[in-house]
Formats: C-alpha cells, sequence, structure tokens
C-alpha cells in the first residue's frame, strides 16, 4: 500500500519534470537565436542584398519566402478549399473516396527531400523551366494540398448538424445551404489552419533545394511588374532562394568570415516570422470566432 | 470532387517518376540489386579500387537514427501526454500545449542550426571523454530529431488518452487504485495501440527529415558502429550529393535509388498506420 502511494508520488513528479524540461527548452531554444542574433540583426541586414564574402542582408530571401509562400497559396487555396469541401459534403464512403485518403495520407508522410525530388524530375528537368520560383511554389503544393483539404474538412464537419437541417428545412438547396451557412461558420477554422500552414511552407527547406534552387537575383525593383523580366522580383520563372534554404546553404558552403553571423541573424528573422505566424493564426482565429457571435 | 482527385494523380506521377528514377541504377546501369545491402560506398575510384555503390550505410544509418530519436522521444512524450490528461492543471496545460505548437512551428533548418552550433561543440567539449570527437555524430542527431518528433508523438497520445471514457478513471479510482496505477493498468493498456500509432507517426518524420539531421550527422558514408561516430543517412546523403552529380551518371542513380528507398519506408509506414487504426480494441 506505501509503496503504490510512493510510486504514485514518484511519477507525479516525474511527469510535471518532464513538462517543466519541454517549457524550459523552448525558453532556452527562443532565447538562445534572439541572444546570438543580438548584434548581427538590424533594418539593413533585413533589408539589403548578400554578399558573396561579407555579412551583407538577407532582404531577397526573406522576399523570395514570402512570394513563394503567396505562390503557393495562390495554388493551393482554391483546390484546398474545394477538396475539403467535397470530402466533408459530397464525399460517399466508397473506393474512390478510399483512395482519395490514401492518397491525402500518402502525400503527407512523403519525406519531403523526395517531394523535392519530384519536383526536381517534373519541373526543373521534364518541363525545362529550370531551377524556378513557381517549381518551387508547386513543390510547396504538393504537400500543403492534402494538408488543407483535410482542416478545411476538419472544420466543416465541426459546424453543427442543426444549422444543415435548418437550412435544407428553409428549402434551400445543398449548394446554397454549403455556401451561405456552413462555410461562413467554418470560416475560421479554416483561415486558422490556412495560417498555421503557411508557418510550415515558410520554413521548407529540403523541397526547395532541388526546385527553387540555390541561387537568386536581387538588386530588387519592385516596381518592375513585367513576370516575364528573369530580374523583376515578382517573375515566376527565376531562381528563388528562400531565407531557410540561405541557412543551410550559407552553412554548408561555409565560405566567407561570417558564416555564423549570417546563419544567427537568418535563423533569427525566419524564427520570429514563423512564430508570429503562430500567435496571429489563433489571434485571427479567436478575433473571427467572436465576431461571428456578436452577429 | 476533381480537385480532391487530383491528390490521387499526384501521388500516382509522383510514385511513378521517383520509381522509375530509382530503378535506373539496376535496369539503365545494370548494377546488382545486391547493392542495395553492400557496405561500401566508394564513388570515386581509388587506386586498383573500383567505385562501388553500396546503399546499406544510408539505409543502417537512417534506421539507426530513427530508432534512437525514438527511444529518446517515445518515453518523454508519453510522459508529456499523460502530464497533459490526466495530471496538470489548467493553467500548466494553458502553458505547455502553446509550447508544443510552437516546437511544431520551428522550421527544420533551425533545429538544425542550433544542433550544429550549440549541441555540436558542447558535446565535443564536455563529453570528449564519451568518444564524442567531433561533436557530430549518430547522437547528436537522433537528439535533434527527437525534439522534432516530441510534438507528434504527445499530440497522438494525448487525443488517445483524451478518448478514453471518464467513466473508467472513475470506476478504478473507486477500487482504490492510485493515479499512477490506474495510468498503468488501464489508460495505457487502453490506448496502446494508438501510441502505436503515434510512434510510427513520429517514425515517419524522422525517417524523411533530411536538413536538420544533415546538418548535425558528419555525413561519413559508413555503417553506423558507435553512437559518437559521424556516419550518414539516406536524406543526408541525397541532400549532399543530389547537387554536385551529373543527372544520368551512375552516381547520380544511386541518389535516386535512396530516395526510392525513402518513398517506400514512408508508404510502408502510411500502411502500418492504417492497420494499427483499424483494430482499435476498443470504441
Amino acid at each position: 500500500m506505501r509503496r503504490a502511494l510512493i510510486a504514485d508520488r514518484v511519477a507525479t513528479a516525474v511527469m510535471w519534470a518532464i513538462a517543466a524540461a519541454t517549457v524550459l527548452l523552448l525558453g532556452a531554444f527562443i532565447l538562445r537565436i534572439v541572444w546570438s542574433a543580438v548584434g548581427v540583426l538590424s533594418p539593413s541586414f533585413i533589408v539589403s542584398d548578400p554578399q558573396f564574402l561579407g555579412l551583407g542582408g538577407v532582404g531577397p530571401l526573406l522576399w523570395n519566402s514570402f512570394y513563394m509562400l503567396l505562390l503557393t497559396l495562390l495554388i493551393t487555396g482554391p483546390l484546398g478549399t474545394a477538396a475539403g469541401i467535397y470530402m466533408a459534403e459530397y464525399a460517399e464512403e466508397n473506393r474512390l473516396t478510399n483512395a482519395i485518403r490514401f492518397a491525402q495520407e500518402t502525400i503527407s508522410s512523403v519525406p519531403s527531400i523526395v517531394v523535392g525530388l519530384f519536383g526536381l524530375i517534373a519541373f526543373v528537368t521534364v518541363l525545362h523551366w529550370g531551377f524556378s520560383a513557381i517549381g518551387g511554389g508547386l513543390a510547396l503544393s504538393i504537400f500543403n494540398l492534402p494538408l488543407l483539404a483535410r482542416l478545411t474538412e476538419q472544420a466543416l464537419r465541426a459546424v453543427p448538424a442543426d444549422e444543415r437541417t435548418g437550412s435544407l428545412a428553409l428549402g434551400a438547396t445543398k449548394w446554397q445551404t454549403i455556401r451561405n451557412v456552413i462555410l461562413p461558420l467554418a470560416i475560421p477554422g479554416i483561415v486558422t489552419g490556412l495560417i498555421l500552414t503557411s508557418g510550415r511552407i515558410f520554413g521548407e527547406a529540403a523541397a526547395l533545394l532541388f526546385t527553387a534552387g540555390l541561387g537568386t537575383p536581387t538588386n530588387y525593383h519592385f516596381e518592375n511588374l513585367n513576370v516575364f523580366d528573369p530580374r523583376s522580383p515578382w517573375s515566376p520563372l527565376r531562381p528563388a532562394t528562400t531565407l531557410s534554404v540561405y541557412i543551410w546553404k550559407t552553412n554548408s558552403e561555409g565560405l566567407g568570415s561570417h558564416v555564423a553571423e549570417i546563419g544567427n541573424g537568418s535563423a533569427a528573422v525566419l524564427l520570429v516570422t514563423v512564430l508570429l505566424f503562430n500567435v496571429g493564426a489563433r489571434a485571427l482565429g479567436s478575433l473571427l470566432q467572436r465576431g461571428m457571435k456578436i452577429r | 470532387m476533381v480537385a480532391a482527385a487530383s491528390m490521387i494523380f499526384v501521388v500516382g506521377v509522383l510514385l511513378l517518376f521517383i520509381a522509375w528514377n530509382g530503378i535506373r541504377l539496376f535496369v539503365v546501369d545494370h548494377e546488382s540489386l545486391t547493392l542495395i545491402f553492400n557496405p561500401t560506398w566508394r564513388p570515386l575510384a581509388g587506386d586498383n579500387e573500383p567505385v562501388l555503390f553500396g546503399l546499406l550505410p544510408f539505409l543502417a544509418g537512417t534506421i539507426a537514427v530513427t530508432g534512437v530519436a525514438i527511444v529518446i522521444a517515445t518515453p518523454m512524450s508519453v510522459g508529456l501526454a499523460l502530464f497533459l490528461s490526466e495530471v496538470a492543471p489548467n493553467w500548466a496545460r494553458r502553458i505547455v500545449q502553446p509550447s508544443l505548437e510552437m516546437f511544431v512551428g520551428i522550421p527544420s533548418v533551425v533545429y538544425g542550426w542550433i544542433g550544429l552550433t550549440v549541441l555540436v561543440p558542447w558535446l565535443r567539449s564536455s563529453f570528449g571523454w564519451l568518444g564524442f570527437q567531433t561533436g557530430f555524430s549518430l547522437f547528436t542527431g537522433a537528439l535533434v530529431l527527437a525534439v522534432m518528433i516530441l510534438p507528434t508523438i504527445t499530440s497522438v497520445s494525448y487525443d488517445a488518452l483524451r478518448a478514453v471514457p471518464q467513466d473508467w478513471r472513475f470506476a478504478s479510482l473507486a477500487l482504490g487504485t492510485t493515479r499512477w496505477q490506474t495510468i498503468r493498468h488501464l489508460l495505457i493498456p487502453a490506448s496502446l495501440t494508438s501510441m502505436a500509432t503515434a510512434v510510427v507517426l513520429g517514425m515517419t518524420r524522422a525517417a524523411g527529415e533530411a536538413l536538420a539531421v544533415q546538418m548535425v550527422i558528419g555525413s561519413a558514408p559508413v555503417l553506423p558502429s558507435s553512437l559518437t561516430a559521424p556516419m550518414s543517412t539516406l536524406t543526408s546523403q541525397i541532400t549532399l550529393d543530389m547537387g554536385n552529380t551529373t543527372l544520368g551518371s551512375t552516381w547520380n542513380d544511386a541518389l535516386w535509388t535512396m530516395s526510392l528507398i525513402l518513398l517506400v519506408i514512408s508508404v510502408t509506414f502510411v500502411v502500418l498506420v492504417r492497420r494499427l487504426q483499424g483494430k482499435r480494441t476498443w470504441q
């Protein structure tokens, strides 16, 4: 009896310790990244061009990360939402649905480097695009699509059945019900999911190494809106190293005497942006939720 | 429907392309299938030594680093899941859960960077007596991976524990058991298959992670012999060599074969997860 009580105490203490260690680890992690970036991080580091051997900045790389995210969302946003609506509202339990689910799970678990290699054959080699932002965006879309489809599906399924039956009882068609009743109610969930997956896209590197490439034009002129001009920052058919790829590249090439500073600075910019996505997703989600209740 | 079915198309094309490039090593270059289990990786010929593309070092490396990462992460994750579902007061849960979500959000390159700039020098200077000569090692890679898969295993295990009916807990506690006895004899057995699913999901992520591992593992193409020695994995070797080899060369084809092996591993895991979810013992 006594032994059981002691074991209970010990187990409880161990669980508290694990939890505390996890939170402390996260804290130490973030502090370390922010701390080591002190002295590197400055407005000019964030906006200026990288230099071959010097410290330089990460301006174009940060832009590429956002640009690639934009491309990916343009591709997967409509497609993923449509797929999610279909899976939640129309799909019957048959072999097609089962195959779609299997495909969905498979893509979600394919290593991102393999997705990148697929992009290397499909976009770079077969389609002759070379290393390009759109190739990178498509590679990112491959694993963002199933994720977004699932999040949309979950958000739609979370809408109470009464809303649906109420609308249908009023004589609305199925599509009217989805468009005017269910979708608006599911929007907070979808938006939160969208931003959370954006964070993941923003930090992804392995899938981009061999699709968007290890080089980028610099000296951007944002007023150059000609998307066919490879020097324009808006062009999807130019190589586009992102911030996360840049961290890996700087480190693996190891050239110049500023490798550590570049890495520390870029890691901090990347981490802060991703955490902002995280916090923003939550804030926006609860904001939309509240707005809905008032209405 | 077209949107949903496009996922089947994507998977089909992806499998086809990777499979075709993956078998080129055997079909086009006429290398022997036994290369998969050959321990010698010698992409450049030496004196009297022909090139040899044995893939075993990388396959074994991936298995080893994934295994060690799982061994480190599983007890931590299950403990954390139990803490969240059984022990934690509300205020603690409100701290731990967002922390885990942040862990998920941190990009893998950042994990690799911290591993490289903090973990590697620390292991080298403080634990050199254990055999960490450079700090780059199987153990370093596994440790970085363990942190990365911790949230995955925790959240799936947590969902499994939450799914156990509350009445069962009350029934057990009413018999006079302590909380720990309830956990050990009721909750863990009841959610065992789901926890196995959680571990497989963790393995999927660990085996497929590329850059973070490549940055800390030391990239030595040899069979993993010790926890403290540098080695290579399928992903780390692909990351390292794909950019430096000519498309169509035997060396390059060997890398494609590695990615086919990776793909086979991850599809196996998907099937395994489906199996496990299909045979949940109750519900």
